[in-house]
């Protein structure tokens, strides 16, 4: 009897310091999670999730506050990312996965007012008052702020077409 | 005449086909079957024909059920052959509800259960004759001795039906032990190994199948031949037959020289019981065995390994369905763990380095 | 004539046997094609950066003159297969399953088929320099005519970077239908022979393996007695078995190494070249003629007459099929290449470039497509596999959408030849989910390269705009210390001029010691 109450108390003690002393020298500054997060989030900082920048809402799905799905640019690829870092099973069939766009500037209609660039997070539009903008495709993440603010809609976003090198078999039909 | 999507080749195909497949392992049984068969008479046709039957009804229910497409996958053949085997694996004179509750167990339990063809774990009929062997002991260890068709000791047509679909009290009279179930009786008794075979039929016997036993467990010799007509045809390969009849030969070869009393011959284990049936027909079913060749040997000798383990020293006489389903839960197992050497790739999956090699030489 | 005897091969694991069907076209001459109205040449007929073009609409051009330059290091030219006029540079379906416009040169010709007058064939192209075998190579614009269209001459200068020894020229023609390399050895051995000497030459290996499936003895007899002579050559049979003509298979058969796994049988010192692009070698070298034109088979059970043909490259695939008398029932399927790993064709309006060995069409029972069914594990694929990968597993995961997993079981090691696909009984299209696969993650690399490259973008704008944050206020603090000092010396002065009306001086020192200082 008191053999036992020895040995459990002892083990309660020597597992209690183990405890402290991992909580000491395993701690984890911060959490590692919302880094991890904000790494697979596209970083454009376009907003459109409601959140100010990519951080705040990597903080957000972190926290349980937003959903994983909360992503358009993303979209599916990036919503599964995250469902499975966080371990969280989603109905993925409501995702929309847009196609890939980029902005287009119609040169009749541009009137140089700057305003798109100055919204671009990327600096992916090119020009300067009174001139007529371009997008430098390679650089832009179709994420519409710029035609947001247009003020004489010339922007158009335009589906990115395949090429031969980007172009890849589509996945099999499923049998039924 | 182009698709909308476009098709990955290649753009001819070998002709193989799941239905070729089963056809072919059914062609390989014929012999074995139409022999055996003609040896049990007018109860084993019934037998065998209600269990095919219900296991093509009970396939094709189940399919309705998940929404599948019925034709395609009833007229594929498995659940013939699913059907064929349990039959094979049943005392020929068994009741027929003994096939029908197969059939289900089979099919329903062992299979559709599983998301159907291809994804089940254990051997269905496996699975079945396990469970009815468990369930209902005494009607699935009633055997009886050949009594050929047209012979004077057959049943007519109407007492057969009486066999197999009414009470079978009054043939209880000329039921008979299986060779390994009298031994391991006679054996578990005391009784040393050449007092107990005397009783029994001769290993030439054993081979041509005049033997007691279910329609699988006789004439290894015809069972054998469409083993090696399977092995020609390219449908099995030999990996798993010769690895488990190896293991199980020479396991029962050690021990009978180390007391021949006690243990029975290697040969006789081998040709009685569903040793030879076990190690081409069940053991080789395509979607219960690994499918690398080292898995394959793996799997061979573990089901050799435990045959001989539970015919000598477990409760049952015969155990080719206890060790073949009990390795069948091994496979995935041995799938992740064995697989073949990646071209190009070492065992570890490193990348080949011809010079480190050099330097090391 | 025994030298094949003491040829010790080394086998291969996995491979199918296809039923070959060479019978078809196997003794059918190669004919030259008539010209067409209009060739559609596409600047980009080869593995790389797509060529530049060097001529605008309406230019006259000679037949061999370069059309495209090359453009990077692993990049070939585009010559015109005969004289014409351009009709202009634009978009063209592409010969590619994706029928995918792409930048094409039409170019009419005028009937003359006149060599442009600065051909530059060298006189003694032994005595060439490695380097310069390899330069003209690269000039001609050859590419590896097998169908995997990597620049020959990039291939040729590997001796700078491994220690080579053999050279094989890859004769094993495993695609079932295919004759155009038998044909070619069959019927011009001596300038096949010559291609692969001045190959040799360029990589600086003494020893030559012309490997030859045995089902075509005589290819085998005509390049053996070419060879007679060259003690360094060996002509050596293989066995018929796809996928013989495997780069890494079939030097594993002639030499017993494998390949490492994202290596080059340069690794064990061993450059592979295919029969057609020895023959394009030769004439460049000894004509100065560039690659204008290929050995096509056309041939399937929906094709009136197989043929061997000529072709000028550009030409549309729809005069090949008239050539050969069209077809005798609607094609199942047109296919570019043999039916293991060719390519689906969307429609006959494609052009015929460097790399199209063959064009296919097949009849519905030819194709043989059936109704997928679920996988019965048999293993098939598994023992089909030349690379020693699990297909089903693989497939299972890419299903799932487990593209990581299937990586981990080898995807990237798949070669994509087909053998699993072929042999599977279920008819499950593994080629295609293994091609999906590999597209899908090259996809996603670009995507994440793509998002790397946003955010850097992203850190570079925010970082800038607080740069002009930061530039602004310390403008505006400037601003306003100096306006703060001016309005204090605007103080002072007035101060001062107070004190010197009559203010207490030491009063105004106690106040402010310090403007003195300063000044």
């Amino acid at each position: 009897m008191v053999s036992a109450i020895i040995i459990v108390t002892l083990l309660g003690v020597t597992m209690g310091a183990m405890l402290g002393l991992a909580s000491k020298y395993l701690a984890v500054e911060g959490n590692p999670l919302q880094a991890e997060i904000e790494e697979l989030l596209p970083g454009s900082q376009c907003g459109q999730c409601g959140y100010p920048g990519c951080s705040p809402a990597a903080e957000a799905v972190t926290n349980g506050q937003a959903p994983v799905t909360m992503c358009p640019p993303g979209g599916k690829a990036l919503a599964e990312a995250l469902a499975s870092k966080l371990g969280v099973s989603v109905d993925l069939s409501a995702v929309e996965d847009k196609a890939p766009a980029v902005a287009f500037i119609h040169e009749n209609l541009c009137v140089g007012c700057t305003k798109c660039f100055k919204r671009c997070p990327t600096d992916a539009i090119l020009g300067g008052p009174k001139m007529i903008h371009a997008v430098f495709a390679d650089a832009c993440t179709g994420c519409e702020k710029c035609y947001d603010v247009c003020p004489t809609e010339c922007i158009e976003m335009r589906e990115v077409k395949p090429t031969l090198q980007t172009w890849y078999w589509p996945e099999p039909a499923r049998a039924a | 005449m182009i698709e909308e999507q476009p098709v990955a080749g290649p753009y001819t195909h070998s002709n193989n086909s799941v239905r070729r497949t089963m056809g072919l392992v059914m062609l390989a049984l014929l012999p074995a079957t139409g022999y055996s068969l003609y040896l049990f008479g007018w109860p084993a046709i019934f037998l065998f024909a209600t269990t095919t039957f219900a296991c093509l009804l009970f396939e094709a229910g189940s399919l309705r059920l998940a929404g599948k497409r019925v034709r395609p996958f009833l007229l594929d053949g498995s659940a013939l052959l699913t059907g064929w085997l349990l039959a094979m694996t049943l005392p020929p004179w068994a009741p027929w509800w003994i096939g029908v509750v197969g059939a289900f167990l089979a099919i329903v339990i062992g299979k559709q259960v599983f998301g159907g063809i291809g994804q089940n774990l254990f051997n269905p009929a496996m699975v079945a004759r396990v469970a009815l062997l468990i369930s209902f002991p005494l009607e699935m260890t009633l055997f009886n001795a050949p009594a050929p068709l047209f012979s004077a000791q057959a049943p007519g047509l109407l007492d057969s039906l009486a066999v197999t679909f009414g009470s079978s009290d009054q043939f209880d009279a000329i039921s008979s032990a299986t060779t390994l179930g009298h031994l391991k009786t006679e054996l578990g008794r005391g009784v040393s190994l050449d007092a107990a075979s005397s009783g029994i039929e001769s290993l030439w016997q054993l081979t041509l199948g005049q033997a007691s036993g279910s329609l699988g467990e006789t004439s290894a010799l015809l069972l054998l031949l469409g083993g090696l007509f399977l092995l020609y045809k390219r449908i099995i390969s030999w990996h798993i037959p010769l690895s488990m009849l190896g293991t199980l030969a020479l396991l029962s070869t050690i021990f009978h020289l180390v007391d021949a009393q006690s243990y029975v011959g290697p040969l006789t284990h081998l040709m009685s019981g569903a040793a030879i049936m076990g190690a081409f027909f069940i053991a080789t079913d395509l979607v219960t065995s690994p499918v690398s060749t080292r898995g394959q040997l793996l799997f061979g000798a573990g089901v050799g390994l435990l045959v001989f383990a539970i015919r000598t020293w477990a409760g049952y006489p015969e155990g080719v369905a206890f060790a073949v389903m009990l390795m069948n839960a091994c496979t995935p197992l041995i799938d992740h763990y064995l697989k073949p050497r990646i071209y190009g790739r070492d065992r570890k999956g490193q990348p080949l380095n011809y010079a480190q090699e050099r330097g090391d030489a | 004539m025994g030298a094949e005897h003491l040829f010790k091969l080394f086998k291969i694991r996995g491979g199918v046997h296809p039923e070959d069907r060479k019978a078809l076209s196997a003794e059918q001459a190669i004919e030259s094609l008539p010209m067409p109205p209009l060739l559609h040449i596409p600047l980009q007929q080869h593995i790389g950066a797509p060529a530049e073009p060097l001529v605008r609409r309406g230019d006259m051009v000679k037949k061999g003159q370069m059309l495209a330059r090359s453009q990077g290091a692993i990049s070939a030219p585009v010559h015109a297969p005969t004289s014409g006029r351009i009709m202009g540079v634009g978009g063209y379906p592409a010969h590619h399953p994706s029928g995918l416009l792409v930048r094409t040169i039409t170019l009419q010709p005028d009937g003359e088929d006149a060599w442009i007058d600065s051909l530059d064939p060298a006189a003694e192209p032994f005595a060439l320099e490695p380097e310069e075998i390899a330069r003209r190579v690269a000039e001609a614009g050859i590419v590896g005519m097998g169908g995997a269209t990597f620049p020959s001459a990039v291939k040729l200068n590997l001796r700078n970077r491994y220690t080579l020894h053999t050279l094989v020229i890859n004769g094993a023609e495993c695609e079932p239908y295919l004759t155009c390399d038998d044909r070619l050895m069959r019927e011009q051995p001596e300038q096949v022979l010559d291609g692969v000497l001045l190959m040799a030459r360029a990589l600086e290996v003494k020893r030559i393996i012309i490997a030859i499936e045995n089902n075509k003895p005589q290819a085998q007899v005509a390049m053996r007695q070419a060879a007679e002579a060259f003690s360094e050559v060996s002509v050596v049979g293989l066995p018929t078995r796809y996928p013989m003509g495997s780069e890494k298979h079939l030097v594993q058969t002639l030499i017993g190494k494998e390949t490492p796994a994202r290596g080059l049988t340069a690794d064990m010192g061993v450059v592979v070249h295919n029969v057609a692009t020895a023959l394009a070698v030769h004439e460049a070298l000894r004509f100065g003629r560039p690659l204008v034109a290929r050995v096509m088979t056309v041939t399937g059970g929906a094709v009136r007459q197989p043929k061997n043909l000529l072709v000028p490259l550009g030409t549309p695939l729809s005069h090949l099929i008239d050539f050969c008398g069209g077809f005798t029932s609607e094609p199942a399927r047109l296919v570019s290449g043999g039916p293991m790993m060719g390519q689906p064709l969307p429609s006959t309006r494609v052009p015929a470039v460097k790399g199209s060995n063959g064009l296919l069409a097949l009849t519905v029972a030819e194709n043989a497509q059936a109704e997928e069914m679920p996988c019965i594990r048999c293993a098939s694929c598994v023992q089909a596999c030349p690379c020693g990968l699990v297909p089903l597993e693989m497939a299972a995961h890419i299903r799932a959408g487990g593209l990581d997993n299937s990586v981990k079981l080898g995807l990237l090691d798949c070669i994509a030849c087909g053998s699993c696909s072929y042999a599977c009984p279920s008819h499950i299209p593994l080629v295609q989910y293994f091609n999906f696969a590999k597209g899908e993650l090259a996809a996603r690399q670009r995507a994440q390269h793509k998002q790397g490259e946003t955010k850097r973008l992203a850190e570079a704008r925010s970082e800038r705009m607080e740069a002009i944050k930061r530039a602004k206020r310390e403008a505006m603090m400037k601003r306003k210390k100096e306006m703060e000092a001016k309005k204090k010396a605007e103080a002072e002065a007035q101060a001062k001029s107070e004190a010197d009306t009559g203010t207490k001086s030491d009063a105004r020192a106690e106040a402010d010691p310090k403007p003195g200082v300063e000044a």
